[in-house]
C-alpha cells in the first residue's frame, strides 16, 4: 500500500471519481489552474478539462447554490469552499437550501452534492479562515457530516460522499493536510458512513474524537500508557450519521470517557456525545464524562491558536482526573 | 494631490467629483460610467386601450393570446378564491397576483414546458400551471400539506422559493448543467424587485455571465416589497441596467402588456438557446392587492399610484385587443369565468380528499434512507405522538 498525505489521498480520490463518472464536477475558488490553495485538485483541470474542474467566481453562496442547480440538471458536483470560515457566506444555501431540497420536494430533487472544506486551524492562517463549525451544520438536518482523520479514511469516506445520493459536508483536517501521512488502499476503497473506528484499544478510559483531534487523542493515549493508564481512542468519523452503538460500546468497555473537540464547549458536538452516552450506557459509567474543547471564545488570530486548540496535555490531565475519580 | 472640488447634479442628488490639481490648475476626472446611462423606456406593444403600436405585429396568434388571457383571468379569479378560503381558515398565507397577470403569463408563454425550466419565487401560479404543475399540488402546498412540495416527474419546475433570491443560484446551476450536457433547455427564474437587493441575486447574475448560462432573470418590479417601495431597494435608475455590470444584456418591458412581455422574453429565450447566454428582464408592473393575506397596505399604500395602475389593467388591455379582432366578447368572458370556477372547485375537491399527512412525513425524504437516529425517532413518533 502506498503512503500518502491527507491532501494526496483527497486528490487521488477526486481523480478517481472524476475518471469513474463523467457527471462528477469539481468546482471552487482556485481549484483549476492553481490546483487549489492546498493543491487538493492539483492537475485535475489539465486532465479533465475546465468544464469539469471549474474555477468559480469568488462567491461562496453561488458555489453551493449553483451546485444545487447542477444536481437538478443531473450532474454530481463536488464543491470546495476554500476555508470553513467562509461557509458563513454560504450558510443559507447549505442549511436552508441544499440540506432540505430532497425533503421539501418529497424526493423529486435529490441532492448528490459534496461540499469539501478545510476544518479547524493550527496552521496560522489569516484571521477568520479557521473555524470548527461542525455542530452548526449538525443542526441543519438533511446533511451528512463527515470528518476524516487520516488518509485512508479520507479516501474511503470521500468516495462514499461523492457517490452518496444525499448532500455531504466533507470536512478535512486543515493541519493534517501535509502532516498526517498513512497508507492508502489502491483501487476501490470506500468506508460506509456511520461506522466509528477504534483507533486504539485500551481498558481504563475511552477518548472520543474526530478530525485532527484524533491525533491529539492518540498522542495523549501514548503518554497515558507510559504512566500506566490504558486509553482507547474512538474516531467517530461521521457525526451524521452517528454511530451511537459503537460509541456506547467503547465507553461501556472502560466506564470512563473524555470527549475532545476543536469547537467551543457550549453547544459543541461533545455535548451530544455526552448526552448519547448517558442515554445509552449511563449505568456503565464509573465517573462523569469529561470534555476537552476550545473555550467559548471566537477562533483567535494565529499566535493564540496553540492555546485555543485542545492539546495533548489537557487531554492527559482530563483523562487522569476521570480515571482517578471515584463514582 | 486629490481634491474634491466640483459638484455635479445627478438626478436630484448632488455628487462630489474627485479632481486632480496639476501644476497648471485643476484637472477634473470624470467617471466613465454614470448612473443616467442606465435609463431606458419600457418596451410596450399594446397601449392601455388594447391597440397594437403602429408598425408592431404580435408574435402570438389569436388562439395563443386567447389561451394566455384565459390564464390571466384564472390568476385573477384564483386570487379571490384564495382570499376567501384563507379568511375561512381553509388556506394558508397567499400572495395575490392581481396586476401582474400579463407579466407572469407573458413570460410563461415564451417558454417551452417540454424542455425549459421555471424557477419560481411565489407569486407565479399561472406560469406554473402553464408549465404543467397540477393545480391540486399548488393547493396542497397552501393547505400546508407536504405533498404540495412534490412537483411531478416531468414537470420542469423547481420548488416555490420563500427565502428570497436563494433560487437564483439554483437557476444558474441548472441552466449551466443543461448547457454542459448539450441539452437545449432554457431556465427562467422569477424574482421580485425587493429580492434583487439580496446577495444571492448578485452572485447568481455574476456567475451566469461568467459561465454564459442559458438563464433569464425575470425581475417582476411590482413597485413594492411588502411596504418597501422600489426606490428604497436600489439607487439604480433601472434594475435591468445592472445586467451590463454582469456582462450580458438587460431589457425593461411594460409588465402590464402581455404581448410586450412575451416578445421580450421570447427574444431572451431564443438568444439563450442559441448559446448567447443570460438576459436580465425587468418587467415593470404594479402590485394592486396587498403583499399577502396577512398584509395591511392601508398603512403604506400610495393611493394615487394605485389608481393610475388600475387604469392600466393588464387583463382589460388584452380583452380590448381581442375584442377589436372579433375574438372576445362578454359571452366569451362569462363562459371562461364559469370554466375557471369549475376547474378551481374540482381541484379543491380533489385536494380536500387527500388524507392528511401523518407524523411519518416528518421523516420521509430527509435522506434517501433513514439514519439510525432518524429511524429511532420515526418509531418513537409513531408510538408516542
Ligand atoms: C431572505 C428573506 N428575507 C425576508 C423575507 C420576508 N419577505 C417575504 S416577501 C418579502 C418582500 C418581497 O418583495 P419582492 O422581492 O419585491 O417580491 P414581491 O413579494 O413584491 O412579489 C419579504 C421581505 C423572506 N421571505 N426571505
Amino acid at each position: 500500500m502506498p503512503t500518502m498525505t491527507m491532501i494526496e489521498a483527497i486528490r487521488h480520490t477526486l481523480r478517481g471519481e472524476l475518471d469513474r463518472d463523467e457527471r462528477v464536477m469539481v468546482l471552487g475558488q482556485d481549484v483549476g489552474r492553481l490546483g487549489g490553495v492546498f493543491r487538493a485538485t492539483d492537475g485535475l483541470q489539465s486532465e479533465f478539462g475546465a468544464d469539469r474542474v471549474v474555477d468559480m467566481p469568488l462567491a461562496e453562496a453561488v458555489i453551493v447554490g449553483s451546485a444545487i442547480g447542477l444536481a437538478v440538471s443531473g450532474m454530481v458536483p463536488v464543491a470546495e469552499v476554500q476555508f470553513l470560515g467562509f461557509t458563513h457566506q454560504a450558510f443559507h444555501q447549505i442549511g436552508a437550501q441544499l440540506a432540505r431540497y430532497r425533503f421539501r420536494s418529497k424526493g423529486r430533487f435529490p441532492m448528490p452534492v459534496t461540499i469539501r472544506a478545510p476544518f479547524g486551524g493550527g496552521v496560522r492562517t489569516p484571521e477568520l479562515h479557521s473555524e470548527a463549525l461542525e455542530a452548526q451544520f449538525v443542526q441543519s438536518p438533511g446533511l451528512k457530516i463527515v470528518l476524516p482523520s487520516n488518509p485512508a479514511d479520507a479516501k474511503g469516506l470521500l468516495t462514499t460522499a461523492v457517490r452518496d445520493p444525499d448532500p455531504v459536508l466533507f470536512l478535512e483536517p486543515l493541519r493534517g493536510y501535509r502532516l498526517v501521512r498513512g497508507e492508502v488502499p489502491q483501487g476501490e476503497h470506500s468506508v460506509a458512513f456511520g461506522e466509528a473506528r477504534m483507533a486504539r484499544e485500551g481498558t481504563d478510559v475511552t477518548l472520543v474524537a474526530w478530525s485532527a483531534a484524533v491525533q491529539v487523542a492518540e498522542k495523549a493515549a501514548e503518554k497515558l500508557d507510559a504512566d500506566g493508564v490504558s486509553a482507547s481512542v474512538l474516531d467517530l468519523r461521521t457525526l451524521v450519521p452517528l454511530d451511537a452503538e459503537a460509541l456506547c460500546r467503547a465507553v461501556a468497555a472502560t466506564g470512563r470517557c473524555v470527549v475532545v473537540h476543536e469547537a467551543p464547549l457550549s453547544g459543541g458536538f461533545g455535548a451530544e456525545v455526552v448526552a448519547t452516552i448517558q442515554e445509552g450506557c449511563f449505568y456503565s459509567l464509573e465517573s462523569p464524562v469529561a470534555r476537552v474543547t476550545a473555550p467559548d471564545a471566537p477562533y483567535p488570530i494565529g499566535a493564540l491558536e496553540e492555546h485555543y486548540i485542545p492539546g495533548v496535555e489537557q487531554v492527559v490531565t482530563a483523562a487522569r482526573r476521570t480515571v482517578e475519580a471515584i463514582a | 494631490m486629490r481634491k474634491y472640488t466640483r459638484t455635479h447634479e445627478v438626478g436630484k442628488v448632488a455628487v462630489s467629483q474627485p479632481a486632480l490639481t496639476s501644476g497648471s490648475g485643476i484637472v477634473v476626472i470624470e467617471p466613465q460610467f454614470r448612473p443616467e446611462h442606465g435609463h431606458a423606456d419600457a418596451v410596450t406593444l399594446l397601449d392601455p386601450h388594447g391597440r397594437l403600436a403602429p408598425d408592431a405585429a404580435s408574435v402570438m396568434d389569436d388562439a395563443e393570446v386567447g389561451a394566455a388571457l384565459r390564464l390571466m383571468l384564472f390568476g385573477r379569479v384564483f386570487d379571490r378564491k384564495a382570499f376567501s378560503l384563507q379568511r375561512q381558515g381553509r388556506f394558508g398565507t397567499y400572495s395575490p397576483i392581481e396586476g401582474q397577470e400579463a407579466s407572469v403569463v407573458g413570460a410563461a408563454f415564451a417558454l417551452d414546458p417540454g424542455r425549459d425550466w421555471i424557477v419560481p419565487q411565489y407569486r407565479e401560479l399561472p406560469a406554473l400551471l402553464r408549465h404543467g404543475l397540477p393545480l391540486t399540488r399548488y393547493l396542497l402546498y397552501h393547505f400546508g400539506h407536504p405533498l404540495g412540495g412534490h412537483i411531478p416527474e416531468g414537470v420542469n419546475v423547481l420548488p416555490t422559493q420563500i427565502s428570497l433570491a436563494a433560487q437564483l443560484p439554483h437557476a444558474v446551476g441548472l441552466a449551466w448543467g443543461l448547457h454542459q450536457q448539450g441539452r437545449d433547455g432554457v431556465v427562467c427564474a422569477f424574482v421580485g424587485d425587493g429580492a434583487t437587493s439580496e446577495g444571492d441575486f448578485h452572485e447568481a447574475c455574476n456567475l451566469a455571465g461568467v459561465v454564459n448560462a442559458p438563464v433569464i432573470f425575470f425581475v417582476q418590479n411590482n413597485g413594492w416589497a411588502i411596504s418597501t417601495p422600489r426606490e428604497r431597494q436600489s439607487a439604480a435608475s433601472s434594475l435591468a441596467v445592472r445586467a451590463v455590470g454582469y456582462g450580458f444584456p438587460g431589457a425593461v418591458v411594460d409588465g402590464n402588456d402581455l404581448l410586450a412581455v412575451h416578445a421580450v422574453v421570447s427574444g431572451a429565450v431564443d438568444r439563450a438557446r442559441a448559446g448567447g447566454g443570460p438576459t436580465l428582464v425587468e418587467s415593470v408592473t404594479y402590485r394592486i392587492g396587498p403583499h399577502n393575506t396577512s398584509d395591511d397596505p392601508s398603512r403604506y399604500a400610495d393611493t394615487e399610484a394605485l389608481e393610475d395602475w388600475r387604469n392600466r389593467d393588464p387583463i382589460v388591455r388584452v380583452q380590448r385587443y381581442l375584442e377589436a379582432r372579433g375574438k372576445w366578447d362578454e359571452a366569451a368572458a362569462e363562459r371562461v369565468r364559469a370554466e375557471i370556477d369549475a376547474e378551481i372547485n374540482a381541484a379543491l375537491e380533489e385536494a380536500w380528499q387527500v388524507s392528511p399527512a401523518g407524523n411519518e412525513a416528518l421523516f420521509d425524504h430527509v435522506f434517501l434512507a433513514d439514519t439510525p437516529r432518524l429511524a429511532d425517532q420515526r418509531r418513537t413518533w409513531a408510538k408516542e405522538h
